[in-house]
């Protein structure tokens, strides 16, 4: 029954991608403006709890998902004052608000622990979903998976085709420059943050409303991670953000199929996948994705130097 | 294109203009007229105001006293943004250029509105460049091009955001002689469509090239302002200079060397190396010093000089040729061994190469030496003699009032850390020196001072390379000195038998056409 | 040798009187946060300190708690004197726990103390070791810097100490909870007042060598100079390269420390989850204490006392335990935004004191 197997996998792989799509594409907004944030994890666990909180009481998931992209942008401004205003440590002020976002995700996702909840509905696509094969892998999913490929799309015009990405990616590689260009430096990356908090937020959510179907604590398990990992893995490039995520996606949907068929692998070495591929292509990438880091974000991994 | 003023209109004026830091007077009563139509070309040494004079047209800094007039009307450039709007474009030295992006971005990037039509960007940079001679790809990535054509971005760019007057600080510092030569076409061209161009250098044989009005700094304020045609070299380098050399002019009969006979301590054999980017940093250069001599390294900063250090210490592999150190290959030898065997470095950036800025002036005084000031294999620091050895290295390099043991060594003035560096290297009784700008950022005395302790260190035998952009100082220490440029050695001289204006001449290449 | 001498007040550096303001301002915004929540920040502090100051077995836990933080905390602070940013101590506590356990359960049972203890001591730092080895290899040849490669590592390290337990190294007695077999008694780490072991004289005695060798002994100087600027230590011959592998490497060995102390004293098995995130604890508590030793002593008390206190949120107010992650993520908030600035604090203090013995008013 390879047919269904290959059937399952890949629809499984192309709904599990999504959360770590959202998150890495917000991700690589943030990146570009020159700042790291390894707090993604938190916020994701915001915009996941906070979605399910509010779709639950409030009966419309719409909501729940609006609110969890309004706390996500405003959960990652946090990192703002902290890095852009008083300029502190990066890596560590990120690991920090991964840890605000775990506590507050949990303190405030207490009561719906456990509860389900239909969520987000799949939205079969009329005709094209009957076709054999593709049909359910790519045209049975939920909305939010449909507008993976028009939201990587809109990053990237936003980023290379208008002055206001034009600035924001100056303020990335060099903000002396940026500064003598005119370009209001600390505006663009609190705005760059707030985006990319969003974009966190709705993988969040995606990952309550339309995977789990339900709130836990530490629902997201490293994806944050992993998301930032496929930012360096796709060399900061929207466009590239899907294909990375869908092999990462891959290798999450691929355990879960395995254990229904009862296959005889260990499932503790299928889940190990995602993280070592990660490491493996990150280490085989090392120099295309040199070449294309921003020269700002360079800085952050050669810092901590002079008493930092 | 815009409508020009008629050439010979004033475009650009300053009355009186001054900037203080404190007590130090950068620039002091400046009276400047830019005309529209006129290559002006300021000359000035290193330090006699030229960049603060830049900065303050440009509305990085603000003026102290004094002011700018732009088409007749006094104003305030409050940022480099008001200065562009008002007509003034610099191209700066480094370049304000972002080396990841494409030639269109940019030039986009300093442009207050373009809105997202690249198309016509595009045709806009198009037609700009094939005007004035400035062919660029506008999709080129500016980290892929060379030098020269970086430079033509930045006048496009300028051009694009409607200069009239354009400014260039030290435009042929990173050029080729061909790029240069390209350059001043350049130049000719925007002179003829009513542009003022301004440009700032040090490097007099271009300013009797190519400019119609020569101003001359010195320590801050104007020397005198001419007309190219009354100007030639004697009369610029009186008023660059003045009559006397403050430091040297009775400096008596030159210092005998102390050169000894024998193996040389130091030897080049044909070296050449490249540079981070692939490009050749130092091309077949070759050069021996005797022990107790001073060979002095005669360039303009960036001409391959700062490469030898480099090289000896082993941090950069030589592509060609050997480099022995008391007659033995060093084969690239780690600098742990090369410091063992007896050579000591004062690096052309201490702060960022010879220190450590979060540590004290203490222990900045053992790096490279430090095995000797522990016991017990490396358990039990020997204080007492940590604390002996660092106070007399002090008071070595220091005439008066040294800074103290426990200051940071990050918060210490540059002369203080250049005269810090300068104690512990040559506390290390080395064999071998290499020493870039030796008085850089020190006062007379301090100067006087670090010279005599080089010159009693090489008394007793120790080689020095001595690399160095200050002629007098040259002249007056070395026994030898090499000349370099473009990474290419131009000559080996004795300081009795040439004259500074010669090396002078073929440090900036010039001896060739 | 040492640091620039500041301001002293009240005996105090204006750094310390800076960590206490910053202390304060979390405690004083979590109970804000709680009281928006409906919550009396009162009774929350109540239970925290209640359940761990006001009585001796809760006070004797904190230093329970105490004994791993301390490892993983030197585990992040070790390579943070050379710049380098380890996140891995979590994966590297694993990897101790599965080494010692694996070793132990291989020598048998029939093993005296004397022989036992330091087999479980050897194979948990050579399991810590080995697991910050490949991200110490990938940042000292500049292929993958170590900040990512030790965090994916640390969930590949959760999954491999699962596999084992779940499999290979499975009681086969237990066979609804997956854990190894209990340890005999010659690898176990005694324990003396209340649960407290063994352990804490291997921590406080790593603490200890670590204040040495980092302010002390040459390499320590090494260390600090390669740290703060590696180009000007390299070319004076300092061996970077090499101390990139050491500090990373003993970082693992010492995290590793830290789950062969838990497993050994406390657990007396392996089980999945027996480290309630304790490389990330040990993580916050040497970056609030900027990596000095006398810090990481306070600080690992304070946030252990926090963590311990948490465990009891969930039965006194019904808040789940994570509930202190808030607390200790603000409190690192504030020291890391300098929040109560030591030089203005500095300036301000001279001022007052200027001010004092002027008689002004």
């Amino acid at each position: 029954m390879t047919g269904s197997f290959l059937e399952g996998w890949l629809g499984g792989a192309v709904l599990t991608s999504t959360p770590i799509f959202y998150a890495a594409l917000g991700e690589t907004i943030v990146e570009k403006a020159g700042l790291i944030n390894l707090g993604v994890e938190g916020t994701m666990l915001v915009g996941a709890s906070v979605s399910f909180a509010v779709a639950s009481s409030s009966g419309s998931v719409l909501a729940g998902l609006l609110a969890g992209m309004l706390a996500g942008g405003l959960f990652n401004l946090l990192l703002g004052p902290l890095v852009i205003g008083r300029g502190a440590n990066q890596l560590a002020s990120g690991l920090a608000l991964m840890f605000f976002g775990m506590g507050l995700s949990a303190f405030y996702g207490k009561p719906f622990v456990g509860s389900s909840l239909d969520g987000l509905p799949s939205f079969p696509i009329p005709w094209l979903s009957n076709l054999p094969f593709i049909g359910s892998i790519l045209f049975k999913q939920d909305l939010l998976v449909y507008l993976m490929i028009p939201a990587a799309g809109a990053v990237w015009y936003l980023l290379s085709r208008t002055p206001w990405g034009l600035h924001l990616r100056a303020v990335g590689e060099d903000r002396l420059v940026a500064y003598a260009a005119g370009s209001r430096t600390v505006l663009l990356r609190h705005q760059a943050l707030f985006l990319g908090g969003v974009l966190a937020g709705v993988a969040g959510a995606h990952l309550s409303l339309a995977i789990a179907h339900t709130w836990t604590e530490g629902l997201t398990a490293g994806r944050g991670f992993i998301a930032v990992s496929l930012v360096i893995f796709a060399a900061w490039s929207p466009l590239r953000i899907l294909p990375g995520a869908l092999l990462f996606g891959g290798t999450l949907a691929l355990q879960i199929q395995l254990q229904a068929r009862g296959a005889q692998v260990s499932p503790f070495l299928l889940d190990m996948l995602p993280y070592l591929v990660t490491l493996v292509v990150l280490v085989l990438l090392r120099n295309s994705s040199r070449g294309r880091m921003p020269e700002g974000l360079k800085e952050v991994f050669e810092s901590s130097r002079e008493g930092k | 294109m815009i409508d020009q003023p008629p050439a010979g209109t004033v475009l650009l004026e300053t009355r009186g203009l001054s900037k203080h830091f404190g007590s130090l007077k950068a620039n002091d009563g400046i009276d400047l007229v830019v005309r529209a139509g006129e290559i002006h070309a300021i000359l000035g040494e290193n330090g006699a105001g030229k960049s603060t004079l830049m900065k303050l047209l440009y509305g990085y800094y603000q003026p102290t006293g004094g002011e700018i007039l732009v088409g007749g009307s006094a104003v305030t450039v409050d940022s480099p943004r008001r200065g562009r709007a008002l007509g003034i474009g610099m191209v700066f030295q480094n370049f304000t250029l972002i080396p990841a992006f494409r030639v269109w971005e940019n030039v986009a990037l300093f442009l207050e509105a373009h809105g997202t039509d690249r198309r016509g960007l595009m045709d806009r940079i198009a037609a700009l460049s094939r005007s004035y001679g400035l062919e660029v790809d506008s999709q080129a990535l500016v980290r892929d091009l060379p030098m020269g054509d970086r430079q033509k971005v930045e006048i496009v760019k300028i051009l694009s955001a409607g200069a009239r007057i354009l400014i260039f600080d030290e435009p042929t510092s990173v050029l080729a002689p061909h790029e240069a030569e390209n350059l001043f076409r350049i130049f000719d061209r925007l002179r003829t469509e009513g542009y003022a161009v301004l440009f700032i250098t040090h490097k007099m044989p271009e300013v009797l090239r190519v400019a119609d009005r020569i101003t001359v700094l010195r320590k801050g304020r104007i020397s005198a302002t001419l007309p190219r045609a009354d100007a030639d070299r004697n009369l610029l380098v009186k008023l660059l200079v003045g009559d006397q050399n403050p430091d040297w002019s009775d400096a008596g009969p030159r210092r005998p060397s102390s050169a000894r006979p024998g193996a040389p301590t130091l030897e080049f054999v044909r070296v050449s190396c490249r540079t981070d980017d692939g490009r050749p940093g130092l091309r077949e250069v070759s050069l021996s010093v005797q022990p107790g001599e001073i060979l002095g390294v005669a360039a303009v900063s960036g001409n391959g000089q700062e490469y030898l250090g480099d090289l000896i210490l082993g941090l950069r592999p030589a592509a060609e040729g050997s480099i022995l150190l008391g007659g033995k290959d060093l084969d690239s030898a780690p600098p742990a061994e090369v410091l063992r065997r007896g050579v000591a470095c004062l690096p052309e950036d201490p702060l960022r190469m010879g220190a450590v800025g979060g540590m004290t002036v203490r222990e900045n005084l053992i790096l490279g030496q430090q095995v000797s000031y522990w016991k017990a294999g490396g358990w039990s620091p020997d204080t007492k003699k940590l604390e002996a050895d660092a106070g007399a290295a002090l008071m070595t390099a220091f005439v008066q009032s040294p800074p103290s043991l426990d200051a940071r060594a990050g918060n210490l003035s540059g002369g203080n850390l250049q005269r810090m560096v300068i104690a512990r290297e040559l506390g290390r009784d080395p064999g071998l020196m290499v020493s870039y700008y030796l008085t850089r950022g020190l006062d007379l005395s301090n100067a006087q001072a670090a010279r005599e302790l080089v010159l009693s260190h090489a008394r007793g035998g120790m080689a020095v390379l001595f690399v160095s952009e200050d002629l007098d100082e040259l002249f007056a220490l070395c026994d030898r000195m090499l000349v370099l440029h473009a990474g290419r050695p131009a000559g080996t001289f004795e300081p009795a038998l040439t004259t500074p204006q010669e090396v002078g001449l073929l440090m900036t290449g010039a001896a060739h056409g | 040798m040492g640091e620039a001498r500041n301001l002293r007040f009240l005996g105090w550096g204006a750094s310390s009187v800076s960590l206490v303001l910053s202390l304060a301002s979390a405690l004083v915004l979590f109970s804000v946060l709680l009281l928006t929540s409906g919550k009396s920040p009162l009774d929350t502090y109540a239970s925290i300190f209640g359940s761990t100051l006001g009585n001796g077995f809760g006070f004797s836990e904190i230093f329970v708690k105490m004994i791993p933080i301390l490892f993983t905390a030197l585990a992040v602070a070790l390579p943070a004197r050379l710049s380098l940013v380890n996140v891995g101590g979590e994966g590297q506590l694993h990897l101790g726990a599965l080494m010692a356990a694996a070793a132990a359960l291989a020598v048998g049972a029939g093993t005296p103390p004397w022989v036992g203890i330091p087999v479980t001591l050897v194979a948990g730092m050579a399991g810590g070791a080995l697991w910050a080895l490949v991200p110490a290899i990938l940042r000292a040849k500049g292929w993958l810097n170590e900040t990512i490669s030790t965090l994916l590592l640390n969930y590949v390290a959760i999954r491999v100490v699962d596999y084992f337990v779940f499999g290979p190294l499975r009681d086969p007695s237990s066979s609804n909870v997956p854990q190894t077999m209990t340890f005999a008694e010659g690898f176990r780490w005694p324990a003396f007042a209340g649960r407290i072991h063994l352990g804490i004289v291997f921590a406080l005695a790593a603490l200890v060598l670590f204040a040495v060798v980092i302010n002390r002994t040459r390499w320590g100087y090494e260390i600090r100079a390669a740290g703060s600027n590696p180009l000007a230590a390299r070319r004076h011959g300092l061996p970077v390269t090499t101390y990139i592998l050491v500090v990373l490497c003993v970082g693992g060995a010492l995290a590793g420390l830290a789950g062969t102390g838990e497993i050994m004293a406390i657990q007396g098995r392996l089980r999945p989850g027996f480290s309630p995130s304790y490389g990330y604890l040990g993580f916050l508590v040497a970056w609030l204490a900027g990596h000095r030793p006398l810090r990481i002593l306070f600080m690992g008390f304070l946030v252990a006392l926090i963590a311990t206190g948490g465990d009891s949120l969930q039965i006194d107010q019904g808040l789940p335990s994570a509930t202190v992650n808030i607390l200790m993520a603000l409190i690192l908030f504030m020291v890391l935004a300098d929040a109560w600035r030591p030089d203005r604090l500095e300036a301000r203090i001279q001022a007052w004191l200027d001010r004092k013995s002027r008689g002004t008013p």
